[in-house]
Parts: structure tokens; sequence; C-alpha cells
């Protein structure tokens, strides 16, 4: 690995690192019950006792930051999954078979990307209902239409290279072409998107979250924990802050190691033997 | 005639990479004296392009002078102010580029681009430089200057903008013009003409020119003196007739030995089923759809029939848009044709008979562009191995053996197989590429300008590669290509195309010495023929040079 590559990796790795351990800890074992009241210490400041504070409720900020790791990461992590599956499978077919298939496909999507996300996932959260996999299924489908245009883009450009002619001449089937030259080949851009996507995903849940349409309390979330710090803001700085700078620096550690691993599948990247 | 007599003096030019210290041109000196014609060779790599930009202080900015001086008109160069520096350019030194393309700008009415220098160098009023610019447009050849002036670059083709590029760099009436590749990316045809113009045209303004190029026999024919330059070094340079008659360089003996030569005629029984007979083919390409129509179409093909037989080397030659091209895709399977049938082994191509494995299996195909024809994300082995999975009744271990065998054949050896295509040169490409089409041994190859991207010693290897394979596994081929150099070296029949049609065909020999048609004249008047001197010299003979039917026909129907 070269060296340039491994520091910034190094990094995302930390911060992802850190933050899955949280994660898996949250789950198992936090300093306090993330969801007991406790009116004496309520919006109490960074102590020894509650070292992140504690919220308008008195519970402890950092356990609740723990707990909530796991939701948000596995919220996103499902919805990057389902948008990248569904829009990739759709917008590989739509650029690859063109024609009457793909005009209607892309009239389609297109019409879906015409609303914002957030709008999109609200009425879809109405059908299925305001919980954790609600909002798994309406910011996945959210998502797809941009993903569906991003993909067909790629595999237009790709399928007018030489080695896509080449394949056919070979012999290989279209799907065959398909998954073994033009799927590969779109691993750079979908890296990218998938990562940059988790970003939008993390702030989307927070704002569904804030229009009270995120992952019930008492349950917590990043998101509804930044949502609910808003009315304390002159009081309780900290409780916006480190839900927060939870999510910027998971943003920051993604970005950072989706890039290496952008690097890493890519032949080119990895130097001349 | 001394240093100060001369117009562009370069002493001892060194340049360097800003930081890695690499040495990419290495005490370079020449000498341009005005109104002589100086053509600089050598292959990519050779520091050509950055020895001449380095006379406009144009080099990149990676790239720094660590040694030398540059006389312009007895002017230091390199220690220039960037002010008088910009007044020399245009005004004194012209260039034109290579791509003509991109160096005209796609959203400037071409009346203001040409106005812009003229405008900036001299003193003139408006009248007067646009007065100015219809002529030179007139002069390079435009029919309906009046309105060039108010249309956009895209408008015309890229002979057609290469002729403006040149007239706008002539407006100036420069003592100096730098051609940087000016034909390169023109077919064969417009190559001529627009060298024609570009003599021409400095001959009358006494317009010195220093032309770069990767083409010795097209430098040879223009240039009054030759510099061929290797690795960032002059390895030889002097009068153009001397040089080739007595090469004294190793390098300069090599580049003239990949020249292409005419190969040895070979005979075909004339009995045997050809293994493609293509007849009445006619292809259409649909026209951009329309909110509720279609626009109208292109018939890129007008009914082709032609014959390849077995072990037979057909070629392919016309220029751009001749539908050379679509015509091998059309046999490959990668176009669908409007009509006509296309037979390969006497039985057709499509995909519901029973001849179509046969032929899917049998009938493979070279790429023009090793660099986007192999998947950069395989391994040369990968993708050398993948046509195999069609063979049936091949082992795991048969065909790793065929790989590796193939692999030899072309030159790479297995230590390549493991490697990536970025990690290939062009040349190395290009040989993957082939292995992969004859992995399978096919009786039939298509290669589509299978060289037309490659340097010109590695043209020659490939070519030679090639041929051998050809002789010794005794495949079909189709070689499309708009060099007729090429052709001469590789094929046993000829066809010409242009726009659609077949315009002649014959056995090789019948083509390039008595050629009929007034456009196959044309093409052969564009490429030297070669007749080897004894010391590794070749002397240039000009085919059809007084050939009325090959000069440039007077109505220049091209613009607009």
């Amino acid at each position: 690995m070269k060296k340039h590559l491994s520091f910034s990796a190094a990094i995302g790795g930390i911060i992802i690192g850190t933050l899955l351990v949280a994660a898996c800890c949250g789950a198992l074992w936090t300093p306090y019950d993330p969801l007991a009241l406790s009116f004496r210490a309520k919006l109490a400041a960074p102590s020894g006792l509650h070292w992140l504070g504690t919220d308008e409720f008195g519970r402890d900020v950092l356990s609740r930051l723990m707990a909530g790791a796991a939701t948000s990461a596995w919220i996103s992590l499902l919805t990057v999954t389902v948008a990248v599956s569904l829009g990739t499978v759709i917008g590989v077919f739509s650029g690859y078979v063109r024609g009457w298939a793909d005009r209607i496909i892309m009239a389609f999507n297109d019409a879906l990307l015409a609303f914002p996300g957030i709008l999109l996932a609200l009425g879809l959260l109405a059908v299925v209902g305001a919980n954790k996999y609600g909002i798994i299924v309406a910011l996945g489908l959210a998502y797809t239409p941009s993903v569906a245009r991003i993909m067909r883009g790629t595999v237009l450009s790709l399928r007018e290279l030489e080695f896509v002619s080449a394949s056919r001449v070979i012999g290989n089937s279209e799907a065959y072409t398909m998954a073994r030259h033009i799927m590969p080949n779109c691993i750079a851009p979908l890296t990218v998107l998938a990562t940059s996507m988790f970003g939008w995903t993390l702030l989307a849940e927070s704002s569904l979250s804030f229009l009270g349409l995120g992952v019930p309390p008492p349950a917590p979330t990043w998101g509804n924990m930044l949502a609910s710090s808003r009315p304390y803001i002159a009081q309780a700085v900290w409780l916006g802050i480190f839900p927060g700078l939870c999510i910027s620096l998971t943003l920051l550690g993604i970005n950072l190691l989706g890039d290496a691993i952008r690097d890493r599948l890519d032949p080119r990247m990895r130097g001349t033997r | 005639m001394t240093a100060q007599d001369a117009l562009l003096s370069v002493r001892d030019l060194t340049l360097q990479i800003a930081g890695a210290g690499t040495v990419v041109v290495n005490g370079v000196s020449f000498e341009v004296n005005p109104g002589e014609i100086v053509g600089i060779v050598g292959e990519s790599g050779s520091g050509k392009t950055l020895a001449a930009r380095a006379v406009m202080g144009l080099v990149p900015p990676a790239i720094r002078r660590a040694a030398g001086s540059i006389r312009f008109e007895g002017q230091e160069v390199t220690s220039m102010a960037p002010k008088r520096l910009r007044a020399l350019r245009g005004a004194r030194i012209g260039m034109v580029f290579q791509e003509p393309m991109t160096s005209l700008n796609p959203s400037m009415l071409l009346g203001e681009q040409l106005d812009e220098g003229l405008a900036l160098h001299r003193k003139l009023k408006p009248a007067e430089r646009r007065a100015l610019i219809l002529d030179m447009l007139r002069r390079v050849g435009l029919g309906d200057p009046e309105r060039a002036l108010a249309s956009y670059p895209h408008q015309f083709s890229g002979g057609m903008r290469q002729r403006i590029m040149l007239a706008s760099v002539m407006l100036l009436q420069p003592a100096l013009l730098v051609a940087d590749e000016p034909t390169t990316a023109l077919d064969a045809v417009v190559q001529r003409d627009v060298l024609e113009l570009m003599v021409g045209l400095t001959r009358e303004h006494r317009t010195a020119v220093l032309m770069i190029s990767h083409d010795l026999g097209m430098v040879a024919r223009y240039s009054d003196r030759v510099i061929v330059m290797c690795q960032g070094e002059i390895v030889e340079q002097g009068a153009t007739q001397d040089l080739l008659a007595g090469p004294r360089h190793p390098y300069t003996r090599k580049l003239l030995a990949a020249m292409p030569l005419r190969g040895p005629s070979r005979s075909f029984p004339a009995d045997e089923t050809p293994i493609v007979a293509v007849r009445d083919l006619v292809v259409d390409y649909p026209g951009r759809r329309r909110l509720l129509r279609r626009e109208e179409g292109k018939r890129a093909l007008h009914g082709i029939s032609l014959q390849v037989a077995p072990r037979q080397v057909v070629a392919v030659v016309g220029g751009s848009g001749s539908g050379k091209t679509t015509l091998g895709q059309a046999i490959a399977g990668l176009v669908r044709p409007t009509g006509g049938e296309i037979l390969f082994d006497g039985q057709p191509i499509t995909r519901s008979e029973t001849g179509y494995w046969n032929y899917r299996l049998n009938c493979q195909m070279v790429f023009q562009d090793p660099y986007s024809s192999l998947d950069p994300r395989m391994t040369i082995g990968g993708l050398v191995g993948e046509p195999l999975r069609f063979v049936e009744g091949m082992g795991r271990a048969r065909k790793a053996e065929r790989v590796r065998e193939v692999l030899g054949e072309v030159g790479l050896g297995e230590a390549f197989a493991g490697r990536y295509p970025h990690e290939l040169s062009g040349g190395q490409r290009q040989r993957a590429a082939i292995a992969r089409a004859l992995v399978r041994r096919p009786k039939f190859v298509i290669a589509d300008e299978p060289v037309s991207a490659l340097d010109v010693t590695v043209r020659a290897q490939i070519l030679e590669l090639f041929a051998g394979l050809q002789a010794r596994h005794g495949f079909s081929c189709l070689f499309i290509s708009h060099d007729l150099g090429v052709v001469e070296q590789v094929a046993d029949r000829v066809v010409v195309m242009s726009e659609g049609r077949i315009v002649e065909e014959g056995t090789r020999d019948q083509i390039f010495d008595a050629p009929k048609d007034p456009y196959t004249r044309r093409l052969l008047s564009a490429v030297p023929a070669l007749e080897n001197a004894p010391n590794g010299g070749v002397r240039l003979l000009w085919r059809l040079d007084g050939d009325k039917a090959a000069a440039r026909p007077p109505a220049m129907a091209e613009a607009l």
C-alpha cells in the first residue's frame, strides 16, 4: 500500500473502528441505562460522573450516544445497502439494454428524482409507519433513483468502450458481459456514491427525527438526540455538540475509508510492479 | 552560415522534470535558417515536442530548463521578460497544434478568433483586419469565407479546422512556424492537402517551419533538413536527402527500416469456399430521436460485396467516414445490417442459424485502441484466457497451457499473465489484444486499424508479428486501415472504400501499381514508395506526382 494512501486510510479506519466498538459495546453495556430518568441530575454539565453530561430528563449522554450508535449505524448501513443494490440493478439494466425499457424506467426514475429525497421519505414513512425499519425502507427507496441515474450514466459510457465490443466478439452473452466487464468497472463511482450516501442517511435520519418521524422516543439515535437538544441549546450546549460531533466524525471517517477502498479495488491505483 | 544569421539557434538545451531531475531533453543544439523547413522526427517520449515548445517558452510548468540557450532573431528567448515573450508569440513565432478538434475555441465565432491575434499584434482598423482575414481564408481554400467568419468551429471537419488554424497563424506572417504533428489526426488524403497548403503558404511569406512529426516519410517529403531525436537527444541531423540515403546512426536506420515495404505476392486457388462472403451489405445508422419522430438516419454502407478466401489477407482502405470500420463491425456482428447478407464458411451468421457458433468462435477481432480494448480490471492472463471458456472439451490445464503458449507467440511471455493492462506499454497491450484474438485459433480475424495508435518502430514490430502469426496459423484476415504503407506490407488483396461504397478492388499489386479510380490515386499519392539503398538508407519515390487526377480537386466543396 502506498504511503499517502495508508495515512488517510488509517485515520478513517481508526474513526470507524472506534464507532463500531462503541456501537457493539453500547448494545451490551453502557455506563448508565440510556433510558433511565433521573430528575435530580437533569441537564448536568460534563463531569467525572457523567463524562458528556446529561439531558433534559437526566439521562446520561455518553450512554445514549453509545446505544444510539448501534441504531444509527444499522439504519445507515441498511439504507445504503437497499439504495445501492436496487439502484445498481435498475441503472445497469437500464443503461445496458437501452431502448424502450430504458426510457420507461428512466422517465419514472426522473419523476422520483424531482421530489426532494426527504419529502419522498416522508410520504413513504406515512405509509409504512415510523419505526426503524420504516425509515430504512423509506430512505432506501428515496435514494434509489439517484443511484440508478449515476449507474446508468456510468454504464452508458462504459459500454461504448472497445472492451465491451471485444467481449461480444468473443461470444460472451449480454448478461455475462454486464457482470464480468461492466459491473466491476462501476465499482469506483459506486464506492464514492455509497460513502457519501452513508452521510446523507445519517443526516436524513436526524431530519426525520427532527420532524418527529424518526425512531420513536425514548430509544436514542444520534439524530433524535440532536433534534431534542434544540430547545436547550442555550442552557446545555453539550446536548447538541456531542451527537453532532459523532455524526461529523463518522462522515469524515467513512469518506476517508471509502476513498481508500476505492483505490484498493482499482488495479490501476496499485502501482506498477 | 553562422549562428548570427540563423533565425533560430538552440544551443545545448537541456530540460529536466522539476523535482525529480529526470532529464527529458539532453544537450540539444540545432538551427533554423530563414525560410527553411526543418523536421524534427522522433517517437513518443523522444522529447521532440518539448524541445520545440521550449522555443516559444511554452513548456509545461513541471519542466525546468537546466542549461542551454535559445536565440531567436538574435535575442535570447530564455531570459526574456514575459511581456516581450508574449509579443514574440503569435507575431513572430506561430504554432499549429496536433488536434484540430480542440485547438480552436468551440464557443467563439471563427471571425472573433481569427481577429484576436491581429487585433493584439497589429495596429489596423477593424475593416482592414477583416479584409486580411477574408483574404487568408480564401487562400487556405475555404469556399465561403464571409459565412465562415460567422460560424463556429464544430461546423467544420478536422481538415478544414486545421486549414483555419493555419490561416489564423499565417495571418500574422510570423518568421517561424512551429507545427506540432500538424496532420497526425487527419486521414491520408486530407493530410497531404493540408501539408501542401502549409508548405505553399510558408514559402510565399518566407516563413521558416519547424515541423515535428513521428512520420519520417511525411517529414522527408516537405523538409530541407531533418533532425532525428531519440530519448531526449539528437542522434543525427542533416540535409534530408543525405540523411535518407546514408543514415549514420543506428536509430535512424531503425526508423528507416520501420517504414513499410511491400511484402511478397502470394496466390490463392480460386475454387475454395470463401471464409467470409459479404453480399450487398447495407448498414444504416438510425437518426437522432426527437420527441415524436426520428430524424433521418445515415446510410453508412451502400451495398457492399466482398469475399475473403482462406489464408488471405484482404485490406480495406479509405479515409475517415468511408464506412470501412462499419464494414468490419458488421462482419464481427457488432452492427446489425439493414440489408444484404454475410456468410461465414458458407453459412449465414444470424444467431438462430446452425453456423452461428462456428462463426462466433472462429471470427475474432483486434481493435484499434489498445488502451480501451482491454478491460482495466482484469489481468492479461485472465483477458487472454477468457475466450477459451467457450471451447468445449478443453481442460483447465490445457487452457492455462494455451494461454502461456499464445503469450509466448506474441512475444509477451508468461511473466505478463499476472499484470494489468495499465502496467503495459501501448505495443505490449496490442500484443495482448492479438493474443486474445488468436487464443482460440480462429479461422478469421478482423483487424481494425491495429497499429494506427502505435509509434513507428513499435508499429513495424507489431506488423511483423502479425504477418508471422498469419503465415504460421493461416487465418484469413480483414485488415482495415487508412495507412496505405501498412496495407502494402501485409495485404494480398486491397479494397478501396469511399463514402460507403467500394470504388476499386484488386490484388495488392494491381491497386498499388496501376490504380484506376481517381480516389485510389489520391490516396496513393499521399504515401511514398520506398526503394532500399545499399547502406541501410532508402530512396522515397512519390507516386503519381505529376498525376492530374491525384491533385486536389479545384472546388473545395468540403466547407460548411
